[in-house]
């Protein structure tokens, strides 16, 4: 993009987008989001927490908030998985698409529905979570997301209901000509002894410049089990900019797994609070940059309360011009006495062009902990590979196994078995010569 | 000038050992810092006109700079214009030529901190370059050095007896723009030691060197080059200990070895300097750039510090791994009790091929101390086969200390084989009640576990160092445990 960027551009789009009409804590909610971007603007690789993501044309870009679009329901093929038992919500550029959508009679007391209808309705639940979570300083693309936050997801499931079927959220985009922003809104409370699992779908379908900043807020109250999926496929010109913020009560126990295969420069950004005693928070992670891809994951897990547990496990796989980036943090507070903390980020570089910059950080403030951090980076096992060989398996077939093997770890751990099929034939499809090796698994 | 602490303070604090000031005359230069000062500094000892203007430039590029916040580390302003930049002690116009010209007030202070130099350097087999404050008093052994070729003297003495070879090694690894407090170092530098090892020579005794910071207000700025020519081997050892002081005191020392073809260089440190009181008051600001550049091929330097004084401890000792098949190591004890912080750890930079590191640091944490590991692993695009191990364990000894890890790796090559653990842990109630029970009461038994939990780094310290080590820890765990 050429064309220079007004330093203002974004109050203008604001304005322009109508975004100050609405319910008022809505508009409060934007015009706080609006003065967080402005007071800081995009982040530069000055900033110790951007050290190694660099946004290049992202910030001299004239983002708009991107129309609506029309697709057709075959483009949702690849993505769908045991499609009769799911229910589903479909976003094209950032609005609800009721044709393409399908929701299920819901158990009573159960809301699943867009964003938009549920402003337009008045949810109370709105007022009370939207927003409340997830910290706009330290987090610029956030803040942006808030100040034009328009549709999305809402999903409240009350004490003591366990959601039978998967929400499975569906965001495609189909950018036009023109640069266009689509802030995409997740908010799940899950009241005490409660359970959902839901699973975001990005999906890039044509090419075109793009900024995507999903913000999502996960509630888990008392003793409630939240499973939560982010799998994203966004197109090679897409810049994606994620927040997931998790917020946890007393035994309460969240998984999620974040899978990124798309996007030209991507960041993941969680930041998980076990506040409740005898909590337990679970993150995977799978990145496999490729051609000129940037990945960063930048992850921040607060132990708050006493008898928590934390795992994260992220790994990477880099190919070609492949670039990623891990930070993990994990803070320990003063009152958090037995916690058990682990952190594991291991890499693999298939190219000598591939790069990965890994920072798995610990500050802990109790003495009674168990914390273990971990990184690796290598390659493929010269004594593995030999195995193979010796077993009649070609070269470039036992390379792709061994990465297979490797990848396929991080989805083990899910738990719907029609998913995890499909997230494996998502990674095998990545692979290089992943067509050779369907005959094989 | 001299200045006298309230003896009541003294008795107060009379838990550090060695916390006295020798009443000698110094001269010492106003406080502050301008051009005219370090003309003065650098007139006072009679440099060339190239150093000078080295000096000057340091400084007017260090007028350009702020001091860096990144650190985890909490810093009361430091007023640098409050600082007396030269200190020296007054002696006989052309310094001392042996012991027995040496001050006697000086030895005396030796004496209590328990070098007696003469004995010492006899019986252990040690040169000892005794720093007092800023400009050198004492080398020993230096005749029998001489035969060998080797140079170890002061950095005074080495700008004048050796000039071509510090013009040409100074900065070479610590630019004088480099960072904050190295630039203010190249501006102000008072003295150090300075060490040359020529082709082939192994040097036949550990070197070492004793600081002292003594005089009131005056920041002690030392500067070290060790040059280790082709094939040469040399182990260097720096050991410290500080007068107790109610004000903090500023250290910013750098520190820099070149290590040619096959060159090894071994550089130890133990710094016990005073970590301020139970409220943090005093305590010395030790904030020192040290790093090594493996410039020949197959060379090697290793790095093995304990850090138990200091109220902050804020310094990387890192390896520049240039030559291909070099090897940087990393040995790292670093305790906080009290008030004390550190934030410590290294930087290995892989350039060369087949460059190899290894990381180990140990941190302990006990009162109100905050330790914060901060290490660096870069591989570049050219090193092919690099190798890292790092291994960062921290231990907590009560409830209101920090222990906090920040690693950074930035692998560019797809051929490097990195590792990085880290764990923190505190000590086990089970390992405490065996030794209770085996009647090890349990600050004894604090110690031993302690140590244990080091005897991978202390196994890397010389002998005597190694013994030192241990005690230091012991004395400076006392009271941590209720």
């Amino acid at each position: 993009m050429s064309v220079a960027i007004e330093s203002n551009h974004y109050e203008q789009a604001f304005a322009a987008a109508g975004l100050d009409q609405g319910p008022a804590w809505l508009t409060a909610l934007r015009q706080t989001g609006l003065a967080a971007f402005a007071a800081v603007g995009f982040p530069t690789t000055q900033h110790e927490d951007w050290r190694y993501t660099s946004l290049g044309n992202i910030p001299k870009t004239p983002f708009r908030p991107a129309e609506t679009a029309s697709v057709d329901a075959s483009v949702l093929e690849p993505v769908l998985f045991d499609d009769d038992r799911v229910d589903r919500l479909v976003f094209v550029n950032g609005h609800y698409d009721q044709k393409l959508s399908r929701i299920d009679q819901l158990p009573a007391g159960v809301v699943v529905q867009s964003l938009a209808d549920a402003i337009a309705a008045d949810l109370p639940l709105l007022a009370a979570h939207l927003g409340q979570h997830a910290r706009l300083d330290g987090h610029p693309f956030a803040a942006l997301a808030t100040a034009f936050v328009r549709d999305g997801v809402v999903v409240h499931v009350p004490k003591g209901v366990a959601l039978e079927r998967p929400v499975h959220v569906i965001h495609v985009s189909r950018p036009g000509a023109e640069p266009a922003l689509v802030c995409p809104r997740l908010l799940l409370v899950a009241e005490e002894s409660s359970q959902a699992m839901l699973v975001e779908t990005f999906l890039g379908t044509d090419r075109g410049p793009h900024l995507v900043a999903p913000v999502a807020e996960i509630v888990a109250g008392e003793n409630a089990f939240v499973d939560h999926y982010r799998v994203q496929h966004e197109s090679l010109e897409t810049g994606f900019f994620g927040l997931l913020r998790i917020q946890q009560a007393r035994s309460s126990n969240v998984q999620s797994h974040l899978l990124n295969f798309g996007g030209a420069v991507v960041r993941n950004e969680i930041a998980a609070h076990l506040a409740g005693e005898g909590g337990n928070c679970d993150l995977y992670g799978l990145f496999m940059p490729t051609g000129t891809q940037h990945m960063d994951n930048h992850l921040r897990v607060e132990h708050e309360a006493p008898h928590c547990d934390s795992r994260e496990f992220f790994k990477g796989i880099l190919d070609e011009k492949g670039t990623g980036v891990f930070t993990g943090r994990i803070y320990v507070h003063k009152p958090a006495q037995k916690t058990d903390a682990k952190q594991s980020n291991m890499n693999l570089l298939l190219s000598p062009d591939a790069q990965i910059d890994t920072k798995p950080q610990l500050e802990i403030f109790a003495d009674d902990v168990k914390c273990t951090h971990g990184a690796t980076i290598g390659q493929m096992d010269e004594d593995a590979l030999f195995y193979l060989r010796a077993r009649g398996v070609d070269a470039r077939s036992a390379r792709s196994l061994l990465v297979y093997a490797f990848a396929s770890e991080t989805v083990e751990q899910v738990s719907h078995p029609a998913l995890r099929t499909l997230l494996h034939e998502a990674i095998i499809t990545r692979l290089p010569h992943g067509v050779d090796l369907k005959e094989l698994v | 000038m001299s200045t006298v602490t309230d003896p009541l303070k003294q008795w107060e604090n009379q838990e550090y050992k060695y916390g006295f000031v020798t009443d000698i005359e110094s001269e010492t230069v106003p406080p502050g810092l301008n051009e005219d000062v370090i003309r003065m500094i650098s007139a006072k000892k009679n440099e060339p006109a190239w150093l000078t203007e080295w000096r000057l430039k340091a400084y007017r590029h260090w007028q350009k700079m702020e001091q860096p916040d990144w650190h985890n580390v909490n810093i009361a302003p430091i007023d640098y214009q409050a600082i007396s930049y030269y200190s020296a002690p007054k002696s006989k116009k052309d310094g001392p030529k042996s012991l027995d010209e040496v001050d006697p007030k000086l030895l005396e202070t030796y004496e209590k901190l328990g070098i007696p130099l003469h004995e010492r350097a006899a019986l252990a087999g040690v040169a000892v370059d005794a720093v007092f404050d800023s400009v050198s008093v004492a080398t020993t052994f230096k005749d029998k050095l001489h035969k060998l070729g080797i140079i170890f003297c002061s950095f005074s003495e080495a700008v004048r007896e050796h000039p071509e070879l510090v013009r040409k090694y100074l900065g070479s690894v610590v630019p004088y723009s480099d960072n904050f407090f190295a630039t203010l170092n190249s501006a102000v530098f008072s003295d150090g030691s300075f060490v040359y090892i020529p082709k082939g020579v192994q040097c036949p005794m550990e070197l070492s060197t004793y600081f002292r910071i003594n005089a009131a207000q005056t920041g002690q700025f030392e500067r070290t080059l060790i040059i280790a020519d082709e094939g040469a081997q040399v182990s260097y050892l720096e050991g410290c200990t500080a007068p107790m002081r109610d004000e903090n005191q500023l250290h910013a020392a750098v520190v820099e070895l070149v290590a040619l073809d096959d060159a090894k260089i071994k550089y130890s440190t133990i710094q016990n300097w005073y970590p301020g009181d139970e409220n943090g008051v005093g305590g010395i600001y030790n904030f020192v750039t040290k790093r090594g550049k493996c410039q020949g091929r197959n060379s090697h330097i290793s790095w093995t510090q304990v850090e138990t004084g200091s109220s902050i401890t804020w310094k990387y000792p890192s390896c520049i791994l240039i030559g291909d098949n070099s090897v940087g190591e990393f040995y790292s004890v670093a305790l906080t009790n009290k008030r004390q912080q550190a934030d410590t750890g290294t930087k290995m930079i892989h350039i060369g091929k087949n460059t190899r590191s290894y990381i180990i640091s140990k941190g302990i944490s006990a009162g109100q101390g905050q330790n914060t590991y901060r290490g660096q692993v870069r591989i570049n695009k050219g090193a092919e086969n690099a190798r890292n191990f790092t291994q960062c364990d921290s231990m907590l000894i009560g409830d209101k200390c920090g222990a906090h890890t920040f690693p950074y790796i930035e692998v560019k090559n797809s051929t490097a084989h990195m590792e990085h653990e880290a764990t923190t842990s505190k000590i086990g109630e089970d390992q405490m009640f065996y030794c209770n029970q085996r009647g090890i009461d349990t600050e004894d038994a604090v110690g031993m576990i302690v140590n244990g939990f080091c005897k991978e780094v202390f196994r890397e310290l010389p002998m005597e160092f190694a013994v030192e080590a241990q005690k230091l820890l012991e004395v400076s765990l006392e009271g941590s445990v209720g």
